[in-house]
C-alpha cells in the first residue's frame, strides 16, 4: 500500500531527497513549506519522478507561523484524502558563534527547531491518534545527544526534541502513533555548505534511504548514516572532564 | 580549489555578481576554477529539480545543477535516457550544455546541444534571459559550448531519448593496428549509433595503434534481462590497473586484455559499464603519482585522412610512456554551438601523468594538431597556450565579440579564459 505522506521541509535538502524516495517508489506527497512558488517547482519535481505522474499538492506551513498549522494540517488532509505519515525536516541552522553574535537569530532558532516544531507535532499527534494512529517522523540531531561546545545552542533545540518524541513514543505507541526521531550526523546540504566536513559525512540520499527503511518498519530512533549509533555512544560515555577539554 | 564555491538550491540567487557558475568540476582543465584574484564562484549542483517533463515526448525542463547521475536513476526505469552522455554520469545539464558534450553516438546524435531547445541565461549585466534558437539565437549559439562565458545556465530545456529495454548490447573486438582501427570505426559508423576505442599508446611501429573497438546499441527488449540493472552492481571494467598502480610495468595489463582475450566479445551488458567504466574507479587516477594527471583531446579533420591520425600518434607514442591509454572516436558533423568542440574528423582522448615535461608535450601535440588544422576540447584543457588556441580556432573572434556584446565589462570569466584570451 503506498503512503500518504505530508512533508513539511521537502524542499530543500534531506528533506527533498526523502521526498524523491517516497515519490519514486509511488507513495503520495503532499508538501508543506513557507514559499509557495518554490513548493509548485517542487512539487512539478516529485510529479516527474512518480511511476505513473499524478498531480503533487502542497500548501503553506511556516514554523514562524504557528497559525498556519491547523490549516495546514486540515489541507494536507483533504488534499491526500487523509494522511498516514508526518515528516518534519524542517529547520533552522547556525554556527555556535554566529549564534552567540546574533541574540535574534538565537530566538528565531530555538522557536522554530524548538517551540513551533513541538507545536506543530502537538496538531499532528492528534489527527493520527484520531484516525487510530500513523507516523510521526520528526528531524532531531545528533547534536541533540549531549552538550558539546560547537553546537550548544543547536543542540540544545534537538535535545528538547528528541526528548519530546521519546516521551510520545512511551505514551502513545499502543495506541498506533509510530514516532520516528531522525538523528543525522554531518551531510552535505545547504544548511553545513562552506563547514569542514568531519568524518563520516554523508549525502541526503544516503540519508533519504535510511529514513525510508524507518518508516516503513516504524524504528523509533535512527542514525544515519547509521555508524553515528556508535560515535555517539563513544561520546555520551565521555566524562565531562574529557569534554572541556576536547574540541567537539 | 582556489576561491570559494558557493552553492545553493536557490541558483537564481546565487548567480548575482559572481564571475562564473560550474556544476560538479568534472572538466579536467581550469575551465570551472576562477581567475585568479576572483573568490566566489557559484555551484549549481543543489539546484537540480525537474520543472517540467511531458511523457509522451520526453521534452523535459530540469534547473541546470540536475546531474546525469540522478536523470539515470530517475529516468532509465521509465525508459528514457539523456540523448547524449559523456564517460561520466557525474555531470550537470549546465556544465554539458557549457562544453556542448559529445558521447559515444556523435557520429548520429551530435553534441547535447543539438537536443537542447532553450536554456534560461543569467547574462552579465544581471538580466535573465530565455534563449533559444528563435529569441536571442547568437547568444544560445554561443552559449552551447561557451564554457560558462555567456553566462549563468539556470535552466535547460532538452528532449530525452527513448530506449527500448535499459540494457546495451556490445561488442568488444581487438583490433591490431591503427589503420585496421580507423577502418573499423567508419565501417561500424554506419550501422552501429555507438562507437569508440581504446588505443595502447605504448606500442609503436606496426603495431602503432593497436587496442579495442567498442560498440553498441539499446538492447531491444527481448533480448534484454527482465530486471533493472542494478543501481549498486559491481560493474567491471573492460581492464583495470592493479591496485590503481599506473606505470610502464602495470600498461602490460593492457597487453593481457589485447592477447588473453577472445578477439571479439559480444552480448548485452550493464549501461554502466558501457557508458562510465571510469566512474567505477573513481580513484583510479591515484596511479599516476603525487602530481597527478590531466587530460588532453584534440580532433583532427576527415580530410587528413588515416595519415593525419598516424603522424599525431607517432608525437604521442613518441613521448615515450607519458600516456598509456587514448580514446579514439569518430566525430560526425559540426554542431551549432559557436565553439562547439566535435567536427568531422577523429577525435583522440588522453591521460597524461602531470611531470616536467607536460607541458612541453601539449606544446608539440597542439603544433601537430595545428598542422593539421584540427582542435582541441577546452573542457579537457589546462595548458595550451594562447596563440596555439587562436591558430586552431577560427570561430574565435566570433565568439570574443558576442562575448563583449553582452558583457563589454568581462565580468564574467573562468581560469581558462584569462589563460587563453586575456580576460
Ligand atoms: C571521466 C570523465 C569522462 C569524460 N568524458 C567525456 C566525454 O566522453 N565527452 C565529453 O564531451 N566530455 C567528457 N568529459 C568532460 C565533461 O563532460 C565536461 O567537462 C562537463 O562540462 C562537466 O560537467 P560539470 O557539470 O562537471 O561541469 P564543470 O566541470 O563544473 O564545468 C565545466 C564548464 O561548464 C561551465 N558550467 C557548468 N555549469 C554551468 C552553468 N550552470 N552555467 C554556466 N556555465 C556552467 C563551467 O563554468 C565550466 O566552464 C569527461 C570528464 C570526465 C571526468
Ligand atoms: N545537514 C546536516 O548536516 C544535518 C545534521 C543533523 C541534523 N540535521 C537536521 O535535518 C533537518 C534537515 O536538514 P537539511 O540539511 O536538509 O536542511 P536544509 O537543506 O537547510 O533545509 C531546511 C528545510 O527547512 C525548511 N525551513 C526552514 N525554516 C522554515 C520555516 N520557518 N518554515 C517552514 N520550513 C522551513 C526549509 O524550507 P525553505 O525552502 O522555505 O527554506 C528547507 O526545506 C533539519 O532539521 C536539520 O536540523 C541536518
Amino acid at each position: 500500500m503506498p503512503l500518504n505522506v505530508v512533508i513539511l521541509g521537502g524542499t530543500k535538502g534531506i528533506g527533498r531527497a526523502l521526498a524523491r524516495r517516497l515519490a519514486a517508489r509511488g507513495d503520495r506527497v503532499h508538501l508543506l513549506g513557507r514559499d509557495v512558488e518554490d513548493l509548485a517547482r517542487c512539487a512539478a519535481d516529485l510529479q516527474a519522478r512518480m511511476p505513473t505522474p499524478s498531480p503533487v499538492t502542497f500548501s503553506v506551513c511556516d514554523l514562524e507561523r504557528p497559525e498556519t498549522f491547523a490549516p495546514a494540517v486540515s489541507a494536507a488532509a483533504t488534499e491526500l484524502g487523509g494522511f498516514d505519515t508526518f515528516v518534519v525536516t524542517a529547520g533552522l541552522f547556525a554556527t555556535q558563534p554566529q549564534l552567540e553574535a546574533d541574540r535574534a537569530f538565537t530566538l528565531r532558532l530555538l522557536t522554530v527547531n524548538f517551540a513551533h516544531t513541538i507545536l506543530l507535532c502537538e496538531h499532528v499527534r492528534s489527527y493520527l491518534l484520531a484516525r487510530s494512529g500513523g507516523t510521526l517522523c520528526v528531524f532531531s540531531s545528533v547534536a541533540g545527544d549531549r552538550g558539546r561546545k560547537p553546537v550548544i545552542l543547536y543542540g540544545a533545540t534537538k535535545a528538547g526534541l528528541t526528548a519530546y518524541l521519546e516521551g510520545l513514543d512511551h505514551k502513545f505507541r499502543a495506541a498506533g502513533l509510530r514516532t520516528i526521531c531522525v538523528k543525522p550526523g554531518f551531510v552535505r546540504t545547504g544548511m553545513t555548505e562552506g563547514l569542514p566536513e568531519p568524518p563520516f559525512a554523508a549525502d541526503p540520499d544516503q540519508v533519504a534511504t535510511t529514513v525510508v527503511r524507518a518508516i516503513d518498519r516504524g524504528t523509533p530512533v535512527v542514525y544515519a548514516p547509521p555508524i553515528w549509533a556508535l560515535v555517539m555512544l563513544v561520546i555520551r560515555w565521555l566524562p565531562r572532564a574529557a569534554m572541556r577539554k576536547v574540541g567537539f | 580549489m582556489p576561491g570559494v564555491q558557493v552553492r545553493s538550491e536557490n541558483l537564481e540567487a546565487i548567480t548575482v555578481d559572481v564571475p562564473l557558475t560550474r556544476g560538479l568540476g568534472r572538466a579536467y582543465g581550469d575551465a570551472a576554477l576562477p581567475a585568479p584574484g576572483d573568490t566566489r564562484i557559484a555551484g549549481s549542483a543543489l539546484a537540480d529539480r525537474i520543472l517540467q517533463f511531458n511523457p509522451e515526448t520526453g521534452d523535459m525542463t530540469a534547473e541546470a545543477g540536475l546531474s546525469l547521475d540522478e536523470l539515470y536513476r530517475a529516468f532509465l526505469p521509465k525508459g528514457w535516457f539523456t540523448p547524449v552522455t559523456p564517460g561520466t554520469r557525474f555531470v550537470t545539464l549546465g556544465g554539458m550544455v557549457a562544453a556542448d558534450v559529445h558521447g559515444k553516438n556523435h557520429h548520429v546524435d551530435g553534441c547535447f546541444g543539438r537536443h537542447v531547445s532553450a536554456v534560461r541565461l543569467r547574462v552579465a549585466d544581471g538580466r535573465v534571459l530565455t534563449c533559444s534558437r528563435t529569441e536571442h539565437a547568437e547568444l544560445f549559439f554561443a552559449t552551447m559550448g561557451g564554457m560558462g562565458l555567456t553566462g549563468h545556465i539556470l535552466e535547460v530545456s532538452f528532449r530525452l531519448a527513448r530506449v527500448p529495454s535499459p540494457w546495451i548490447y556490445q561488442e568488444a573486438r581487438r583490433v591490431p593496428d591503427i589503420d585496421t582501427f580507423l577502418a573499423a570505426l567508419k565501417e561500424s559508423a554506419a550501422a552501429w549509433p555507438m562507437t569508440m576505442g581504446w588505443i595502447d599508446c605504448l606500442s609503436k611501429g606496426s603495431s602503432m595503434g593497436r587496442g579495442v573497438l567498442f560498440r553498441g546499441r539499446w538492447a531491444e527488449r527481448h533480448e534484454a534481462p527482465a530486471d533493472f540493472p542494478a543501481l549498486n552492481a559491481p560493474i567491471p571494467v573492460p581492464f583495470m590497473f592493479p591496485d590503481g598502480l599506473l606505470n610502464v610495468h602495470t600498461a602490460s595489463a593492457f597487453n593481457a586484455l589485447i592477447y588473453h582475450q577472445p578477439q571479439a566479445r559480444a552480448g548485452v551488458v550493464h549501461p554502466r559499464s558501457f557508458f562510465y567504466p571510469l566512474d567505477v574507479a573513481a580513484d583510479w587516477h591515484r596511479g599516476y603519482g603525487p602530481r597527478g594527471f590531466t587530460q588532453y583531446q584534440c580532433v583532427l579533420p576527415a580530410s587528413g585522412g588515416h595519415a593525419a591520425v598516424r603522424r599525431f600518434l607517432e608525437v604521442v607514442t613518441g613521448a615515450g610512456g607519458a600516456s598509456f591509454l587514448c580514446v579514439i572516436k569518430d566525430c560526425g558533423p559540426e554542431g551549432e554551438g559557436l565553439l562547439s568542440f566535435p567536427r568531422p574528423g577523429i577525435s583522440i582522448a588522453l591521460d597524461l601523468a602531470m611531470g616536467d615535461d607536460t607541458q612541453a608535450l601539449i606544446d608539440r601535440m597542439n603544433e601537430s594538431v595545428i598542422a593539421e588544422g584540427g582542435r582541441i576540447y577546452l573542457a579537457k584543457d589546462a595548458l595550451t597556450r594562447p596563440d596555439h588556441f587562436r591558430a586552431m580556432e577560427p570561430r574565435l573572434d566570433r565568439f570574443l565579440d558576442i562575448r563583449r556584446t553582452w558583457d563589454p565589462e568581462g565580468r564574467i570569466r573562468s581560469a581558462q579564459s584569462v589563460r587563453l584570451f586575456g580576460w
